[in-house]
């Protein structure tokens, strides 16, 4: 295996970006990923992307953002129609086949112009739940009675997560939702999808981001401290909802046990947990005990680019971890509804 | 409820029959599920700009500051450079024909479409892209590489912010464009 790194990164994320199209938000954030390394799109040896046509409303959309590459004369390049974390797996697969050395990874999602709670329903089974057009909100509140009933989870332990996600979120930038509150305040909101309140729900927001991955040595020329991708490993669980666990993400636990999350000590995790209920369950199924800062950016909770907020959690280990606050950490991302897909990865500071 | 992930799955190698119940019931053959989501589309910055300019008969473009190409309709990003464009670049409504089609079959979705009728690539002066148009008022077997063409717009009470305002191309009756400059006019594109 070869070694294979995060050297730069740069992303954006707010509530609704109006009066940008896609590639016009993209393109700034791509120049600064490349010129942090001092690199052109003619150095990266790969291109791998992460979008949907369902929130942009158009077939193809991801072609148009291409542009923003700079891809004359033509490189070589893939796009996934999923979150950028996995583009970035298909990068760092690139990689691994040692023909080339640099990749550039970019994903972006702009659900703004659309209803992203409806949008989701197109993703469920097309033949059960599909026809049923539950909205994302109310699938994820189906989740979230069974845990509580279940009994490991409290709504009060949502409360904390929820309140913690905020506090956190308070010193991020990228953040859409940064405003403190206690337990008891969040706990005093009327439900939203019950049982989940607002503050258990996501904030949306329109964005993207974009990355740099080199192999070995490449990466130690590129950047003062590369952040190491020391496993990586992806699982998915059943797709309709009836015939899994949804108290616990069993995909979830594969993949952290095959990247090896319980070897060595963990200084912080970046989970991809858009709601409360998401982040319980993903602490539970990687074994992640109390000494592990969980989401120092405030997590998807506080900012939920969809396509992005995956990758997003890789570049804010990235970035954590390159300068410095910290060492080894979890990156997580997922896909699907209630964890059904789930890659994790250990990332390790030079 | 711990499940050992290696364990073979229940589903597998089992028979699975109707209840008696439900035995004579007709089998299902086709599910539809309606699907319908509506989006509020916005264009983005430099796609604004050249359908707020259709509106006032204006063609806005937009210029790459690297390599000086004109891109028209703009996408607000220069392909060959990778970095946003700026404009406004104003361009006349006159070009040529770098290409075309002429269509001879009906298409069901479009009746306004009468065959036969020429589909061409127009390059308008100053620009370093094409795009498409219909060539009108004149027989399409008339249309030719090269042929200079002049915008036919809408009549100023019906103008929107649309590039429909352009009913299409018409001869200007200029002297056509030489076959061999093609390849070169309005395409700078050298990446400095």
């Amino acid at each position: 295996m070869r070694d294979i790194a995060i050297c730069s990164f740069a992303q954006r994320q707010q509530a609704a970006i109006p009066d940008e199209s896609e590639v016009e938000f993209m393109v700034p954030l791509m120049v600064q990923a490349k010129d942090a390394v001092g690199l052109t799109q003619q150095d990266m040896g790969f291109t791998c992307s992460g979008s949907s046509d369902f929130l942009a409303g158009q077939a193809f959309s991801f072609v148009s953002t291409i542009d923003g590459t700079g891809p004359v004369p033509p490189i070589s390049e893939s796009h996934v129609e999923q979150d950028g974390a996995w583009a970035l797996y298909e990068a760092w697969v690139k990689l691994q086949c040692g023909d080339v050395d640099t990749a550039f990874v970019y994903s972006y999602g702009k659900s703004s112009p659309g209803s992203l709670r409806d949008v989701l329903a197109t993703q469920m089974d097309p033949y059960y739940v599909a026809p049923l057009w539950p909205d994302a909100f109310a699938v994820e509140g189906l989740a979230a009675r069974l845990l509580l009933e279940s009994g490991t989870v409290s709504e009060r332990r949502l409360a904390e997560i929820a309140s913690r996600s905020r506090a956190h979120a308070a010193s991020n930038p990228h953040a859409v939702r940064r405003a403190e509150k206690s337990v008891d305040e969040i706990l005093a909101e009327e439900y939203l999808a019950d049982p989940l309140r607002p503050s258990d729900i996501p904030a949306s927001a329109d964005g993207g981001c974009a990355m740099v991955l080199a192999a070995g040595d490449r990466a130690r020329e590129l950047c003062d401290r590369p952040v190491w991708i020391r496993a990586i490993d992806h699982r998915i669980d059943a797709h309709t909802l009836g015939v899994r666990d949804l108290t616990a993400a069993m995909s979830a636990r594969i993949a952290g046990e095959k990247a090896g999350v319980g070897a060595d000590t963990v200084d912080f995790a970046e989970l991809h947990a858009p709601f409360t209920t998401s982040e319980a369950v993903l602490i539970e199924a990687l074994g992640l005990d109390d000494g592990v800062v969980v989401n120092p950016s405030g997590g998807a909770l506080a900012a939920h680019t969809m396509m992005a907020a995956g990758l997003i959690r890789f570049g804010e280990a990235f970035e954590r971890i390159a300068r410095g606050d910290g060492d080894r950490a979890v990156a997580h991302a997922t896909a699907g509804p209630c964890l059904q897909q789930n890659l994790v990865a250990v990332l390790e500071g030079e | 409820m711990p499940v050992d992930p290696d364990s073979t799955p229940v589903g597998l190698g089992v028979e699975v029959t109707a209840p008696a119940s439900i035995a004579d019931v007709e089998m299902v053959q086709r599910v539809r599920t309606p699907i319908r989501i509506e989006y509020t589309y916005t264009p983005g910055r430099a796609l604004s700009a050249y359908l707020r300019g259709m509106a006032e008969k204006r063609i806005v473009a937009e210029r790459c500051p690297r390599t000086g190409q004109v891109f028209v309709p703009p996408r607000g990003v220069s392909p060959m450079a990778g970095i946003p464009t700026v404009g406004p670049v104003e361009l006349p409504d006159v070009g040529y024909v770098e290409s075309f089609n002429i269509t001879r079959v009906p298409i069901a979705t479009r009746p306004d479409l009468e065959p036969p009728y020429c589909s061409a690539w127009i390059v308008l002066d100053g620009a370093s892209v094409g795009f498409m148009g219909l060539v009108i008022n004149c027989e399409p077997e008339s249309v030719r590489m090269g042929m200079r063409v002049k915008a036919v717009w809408k009549p100023d009470d019906e103008l929107e912010k649309s590039a429909t305002n352009i009913l299409g191309w018409e001869p200007s009756g200029e002297p056509d464009v030489e076959i061999s400059d093609i390849e070169t006019i309005g395409r700078p594109g050298d990446l400095q």
